[in-house]
């Protein structure tokens, strides 16, 4: 490969916490990649154009107000309408245990829950690439 | 506070103190670390003496409990007299289960409700509205209308709690709704005592439930001042907070700097919209964290409340004492709770409720263990309760006002935070206020980057936290934790549906009409949305008009 790994980190629905969100984009960009922040209040679709648009390898999604379960599917379901299958799609936030393998059924390659260090996505994401 | 000869005398017995005893232990002990710090990486002296006090006019900096600068406390008994109210933050799904749980609540001895509203309620969005999805009911109770407020109060008489409401953007909405109610049970305006939110500033800064953009965010937080200092003179108008700008990653520093710097720029906004100083000043409140680092935090709320006390008699001209008073809510720190080994979460919440209790806070809520992992069960939310109540009445610390004060590290850690606390509001000054400094971005470039660094000393393990970094062991998948219903969507949304049948449409749109007419000239909001309110106008109705008028915020992103 020879381009830096392009991440879209997404706030997916209404919830306002991202120091997550923010911790992990810098800390990507900190390990090379490039990486591009929707900032708040994104929904399913726009996270999924601007991913398009930027052409990222990974799109990152944090979630922290229990709207995962809902919202998370929908981003994977409208790249599959789209018609794109090597895009990795990442999950994190306050996430109960009983709900992830629901989610990962669903398409979300891995969720990240708290206690989570930056440098464990950053080795997910460059071993996860598909593409 | 210390003569000369006696500061000389200790300086000489310290100076042999740490040549005799320090040396030859460290020679063949060295300490765990070479530099020692708090949790928000102040510096940490071995051993504090008269020395780091010597300057220190106790009357001037320090004085009694009730009076000026109130570094001690802003009432003359404090928990001798009363207790701080016990006030736990809670509301999830539908009006009516929160109300279940507020009774509930009441029942074990608590003393003061909070409600806590889901998303959309708290960006203006009916259950309805696209954007709601998923949303509904989640981190909170959906509000819709007059008719989901009156069943949250249900049975709980308005005159005799107080309700602290945290809803910032819509916060003249709630208000009024709130109101409404309390009509309805036949009590009037001016029995009401609680407190709403109100704090756009910090929702720029870090918490993220804005709305419309500064200027007129400011207009309505400021016709809320003025409205409530005639019509509800006992109700809390705003609680200007550093909570959330503390969660969002600041130090003890930035926190109290960000948080009186806000309180600056509101105090600024309703002196220029023609109110007087002691009209408003007393009503203004403030909510802050507790975070782990327990002597640390304790230093932080003194300062803060002899910061505000000087800034409002210096600054402002204040003449009102209560006026000068920093009233404060708490909450212990959610950032600082684990996924991992959820009960370890207790003994956490412990150390950061004694903090505020020894900070002399006149409100506290506890988180509860599970807080990482989902919203809390009831049975986790009833031992955060119990935890205030065993500090409350088995700890001893309520007995005597301030017992810290005096400490030579506190004392100097106190005038630390203070100090470069004043240097942050300098430079905030400097680039035109609060508000000015957030659109540029500062304040939140800020809090960022203490985030960061926070982060990168976890995995470093320069700082250690039980069960993430260190001291792990295996665990099983947590369960019991509590689940909200997606059916509540629904529920909710029928609901809706059968008011926008059911009540007078003709009515509610002249008075959307008549609040759109009015949110353009300079009057005062608060009564025609009051009329809107009470023929049952929903909430989103009422902030997209609002919304048509003044257009919605654009956040600047900020890496």
């Amino acid at each position: 490969m020879n381009r830096p790994i392009r991440v879209l980190v997404a706030k997916p629905g209404l919830d306002g916490h991202d120091r997550g969100a923010k911790v992990i984009a810098r800390a990507l960009r900190d390990a090379g990649m490039e990486v591009i922040y929707t900032g708040l209040r994104q929904t399913p679709e726009q996270i999924v154009a601007a991913a398009i648009q930027e052409d990222v390898d990974v799109i990152a999604m944090s979630i922290l107000s229990g709207a995962h379960n809902h919202l998370f599917p929908k981003v994977v379901n409208l790249l599959k309408e789209e018609g794109i299958d090597d895009v990795l799609t990442i999950g994190g936030g306050v996430i109960p245990d009983e709900d992830i393998p629901t989610l990962k059924d669903a398409g979300i390659e891995r969720i990240f829950t708290p206690g989570t260090s930056t440098s464990e996505v950053v080795e997910f994401i460059k071993n996860n690439l598909k593409r | 506070m210390f003569n000369e000869k006696d500061l000389k005398d200790i300086e000489a017995a310290r100076d042999k103190w740490e040549k005799e005893k320090v040396k030859k232990v460290t020679s063949r002990f060295p300490e765990r670390k070479k530099v020692f710090k708090t949790g928000s990486n102040l510096e940490v002296d071995r051993v504090y003496t008269p020395e780091d006090i010597e300057d220190l006019d106790y009357n001037e900096k320090i004085g009694f409990p009730g009076e000026y600068p109130y570094t001690r406390g802003v009432q003359p008994t404090m928990y001798r007299g009363r207790l701080w109210t016990m006030r736990q933050y809670a509301g999830f799904a539908t009006a009516e289960e929160s109300n279940n749980r507020y009774k509930y609540l009441l029942e074990q001895g608590q003393t003061g409700l909070s409600v806590a509203f889901d998303l959309p309620t708290q960006i203006g969005y009916d259950s309805d509205h696209p954007l709601s999805e998923g949303e509904v009911g989640k981190v909170g109770v959906a509000i819709d209308s007059l008719k989901d407020m009156e069943v949250l109060f249900d049975g709980i008489p308005l005159d005799k709690v107080s309700t602290s409401m945290t809803i910032n953007a819509p916060a003249s909405v709630l208000l009024a709704m709130y109101i409404a109610v309390a009509e309805k049970q036949g009590v009037s305006k001016d029995k009401l005592r609680g407190t709403i939110q109100n704090d756009i500033l910090k929702e720029y800064i870090a918490r993220g439930t804005y709305i419309f953009p500064p200027k007129v965010s400011m207009r309505l937080i400021t016709n809320i001042f003025e409205y409530c200092s005639k019509e509800v003179p006992r109700w809390n108008t705003i609680s200007i907070s550093g909570y959330h700008i503390r969660e969002a990653g600041a130090t003890a520093v930035q926190e109290v700097a960000f948080t009186l710097a806000d309180g600056i720029a509101y105090v600024e906004a309703a002196i220029k919209a023609g109110l007087d100083v002691d009209d408003f000043a007393p009503r203004l409140s403030f909510f802050f964290n507790a975070h782990n680092d327990l002597l640390e935090e304790v230093a932080k709320f003194r300062a803060a409340r002899r910061m505000w006390a000087k800034i409002m008699k210096e600054r402002f001209n204040a003449k009102n004492e209560k006026s000068m008073m920093l009233k404060f809510h708490t909450q212990t720190a959610g950032s600082t709770l684990t996924a991992q080994q959820p009960d370890n979460n207790i003994v956490r919440v412990t150390i950061q409720a004694l903090a505020a209790v020894l900070g002399g806070t006149q409100s506290l809520h506890t988180n509860s263990r599970d807080e990482a992992l989902a919203l809390p069960t009831e049975e986790s939310v009833r031992i955060a309760l119990k935890t205030q109540q065993i500090v409350a009445h088995e700890s001893g610390v309520t007995e005597t006002i301030d017992p810290l004060a005096g400490s030579y590290y506190v004392e100097s850690l106190t005038d630390r935070i203070e100090s470069e606390a004043i240097e942050y509001i300098d430079k905030i000054d400097k680039l035109g206020g609060a508000a000015k400094a957030i659109e540029k971005g500062y304040i939140q470039k800020e809090i960022q980057n203490s985030a960061y660094n926070y982060q990168m000393e976890i995995e470093s393990q320069e700082k250690i936290v039980v069960g993430v970094n260190k001291f792990q062991i295996e665990e099983d998948i947590h369960k019991d934790i509590l689940k909200v219903d997606p059916e509540i969507e629904r529920f909710q949304r029928e609901k809706l549906e059968t008011l926008k049948r059911e009540r007078n449409n003709k009515e509610v749109e002249n008075k959307l009409n008549k609040l759109k007419e009015v949110a353009d000239t300079s009057e005062n909001l608060v009564p025609y949305i009051m009329d809107a309110v009470r023929v049952y106008a929903t909430l989103g109705e009422i902030c997209g008009v609002l919304r048509e008028v003044f257009g919605e915020y654009e956040q600047s992103v900020i890496l």
